[in-house]
């Protein structure tokens, strides 16, 4: 049983995360999304002293008030004339820093464990079990990352063409009044909820490979936006079972072992995407050479 | 009178306190092609992104048709310069025309039949047609342009902003969007177009618009697109225009 439930742990994050990822990648966002799911360490801890316990609503919260923070402090420094490049790592550094004080301070007695903030645990996930009156729903892990996937289909769902025009073209989505600005958080704050949902499982650090590689694989293998998000997710679910199976055999970390399939398997696109694959464009030179 | 379809008045901009608009008033008869002219760096993408509100103003008003340009969204179209956006982005040349229906969609209703019928009259209009499922990175840059001028045709507006759509374009791209502007001329529409080319200006546009951070002359391009004015507008970096004094030897604006 366990098994079952570590493949759908997994699985949930690469939904969450390929979805997202795909926004990040296009609007060349990769390392806000990087920023971000190191930032929100300060809120989970400070969400953990504040409730005892890793009560998932109130994380959620902490987690979501600094993504957003983190948004709006590199947005400040970027408008304010800093590089953008560094006005990302200053702030994501800082807060995350913050965090590991935080950890350092108050670990022993709250007793949250540094390494698994960073690496997360999902072979631990069955056991931190959800009970409602005294029946097992089953992991709260499942649960959490459930509702989030939820939330984020149905948000970029129903806003699909904001989404896709605020990507594409910023500019004219502002001409035709869409509230850019309003977009942008909303994403910032997806990832953010993403992000803390998926950190007890493949921790704070590996979360950033799911949220990117598999969306970067998808880029080398389709032109169509829809498209792309569901090659995203499946590359994602891909690399959570490859990665486990790799993981059983080696006996190594699990999102270890899940982060390094889902490069893997980028790779195997890069080489071998029908269109912008270097093989088939050194084929195509070829031809054309001959 | 009816209000014009943009009244400026006293518009002024500033990125980081360097003034790149200052006092800018001007009203636009409806009905007519014009030109914005000016050197790089006098303000012409400011001035276009400023009256729609895309990047704010330090003081001044700009009127659409009588009203606040919030209200009046609908009525515009717009085409940003090419170079503003990734044509890597994974979609194809129907798709971006169909974003010009955005707007007039709301906020949560799609794209259906209806508005994909139109996004295909707007490509056959400027010659697309048969590209309507290429990936936009396939096309050429006149291509892509064209498809920029498609989704403003998309947006049914009667005030159109275009920033620069003949740079870099190929002549039949050229030829079709002017082609596209007379034809929104004679359906009474105003477009308002950023121009670099001072050669075409005399062809192309019923007034011109000089400027150079601030408006240096406004008005029907025969008697407004004047040498002396050019000058004055330029700082005199304009030598190559001399056509009257100058032979044309090879040695041109490169000198």
């Amino acid at each position: 049983m366990s098994e079952f439930w570590i493949l759908l742990t997994g699985s949930l994050v690469a939904g969450c995360c390929g979805i997202l990822g795909v926004f990040l990648v296009l609007r060349k966002m990769a390392m806000i999304g990087d920023a971000i799911s190191h930032s929100v360490m300060p809120g989970i801890v400070i969400a953990f002293l504040l409730s005892g316990s890793r009560d998932s609503l109130l994380m959620m919260l902490a987690a979501l008030a600094f993504g957003l923070l983190t948004t709006f402090l590199i947005q400040m420094f970027q408008q304010s004339g800093i590089q953008s490049d560094a006005s990302i790592g200053v702030v994501f550094t800082a807060l995350f820093a913050i965090g590991v004080v935080l950890v350092s301070l108050f670990a022993r007695q709250v007793h949250l464990d540094q390494d698994a903030i960073l690496y997360g645990e999902i072979a631990y996930v069955h056991w931190n079990l959800w009970e409602l009156g005294g029946i097992s729903m089953g992991p709260k892990a499942v649960w959490l990352l459930g509702f989030t996937l939820i939330v984020i289909s149905a948000v970029i769902g129903l806003f699909y063409k904001q989404f896709k025009l605020c990507a594409f073209d910023p500019a004219l989505a502002a001409a035709i009044g869409i509230p850019v600005a309003l977009f942008h958080y909303l994403l910032m704050g997806l990832v953010s909820m993403a992000t803390v949902s998926s950190f007890e499982s493949v921790g704070a650090i590996l979360v950033v490979g799911m949220l990117i590689i598999p969306a970067s694989t998808a880029y080398l293998l389709t032109e169509r936006l829809g498209v792309m998000i569901g090659l995203s997710v499946a590359a994602g679910v891909a690399s959570t079972f490859i990665g486990y199976g790799a993981a059983v055999l080696l006996d190594a970390s699990i999102a270890g072992c899940m982060v390094c399939a889902s490069a893997l398997l980028f790779v195997a696109a890069f080489l071998f995407s029908p269109t912008q694959g270097i093989v088939a464009k050194k084929l195509r030179m070829r031809r054309l050479a001959s | 009178m009816a209000a014009p379809p943009l009244s400026v008045k006293g518009l002024s901009v500033a990125y980081q306190k360097k003034p790149v608009l200052r006092n800018v008033s001007f009203n636009v008869t409806e009905g007519e092609l014009i030109g914005v002219i000016g050197p790089n760096g006098a303000g012409k993408s400011t001035l276009m992104k400023a009256a729609l509100g895309l990047i704010p103003s330090i003081a001044g008003e700009v009127l659409v048709y009588g009203k606040p340009y919030k209200q009046q969204r609908k009525l515009i179209g717009y085409v940003p310069q090419r170079e503003s956006v990734d044509w890597d982005f994974p979609t194809n040349a129907l798709d971006v025309v169909l974003m010009g229906r955005y707007g007039h969609l709301g906020w949560f209703r799609r794209p259906g039949a209806k508005e994909k019928a139109l996004a295909m009259e707007c490509l056959a209009k400027v010659g697309m047609a048969d590209f309507a499922g290429r990936q936009i990175s396939q096309l050429s840059g006149g291509q892509q342009q064209r498809v920029f001028l498609a989704r403003a045709l998309a947006q049914d507006a009667k005030l159109y902003f275009m920033d620069e759509p003949f740079a870099g374009v190929d002549a039949a791209t050229e030829k079709a969007i002017i082609t596209l502007l007379q034809e929104l001329k004679k359906q009474g529409k105003t477009v308002i177009v950023v121009h670099h080319d001072l050669a075409t200006v005399q062809d192309y546009f019923d007034s011109v618009l000089l400027l150079n951070v601030e408006l240096q002359a406004y008005g029907p391009t025969a008697e407004t697109f004047t040498q002396e004015r050019l000058q004055q507008t330029y700082g005199g970096r304009l030598a190559f225009l001399d056509r009257s004094h100058q032979p044309s030897s090879p040695a041109g604006k490169e000198g």
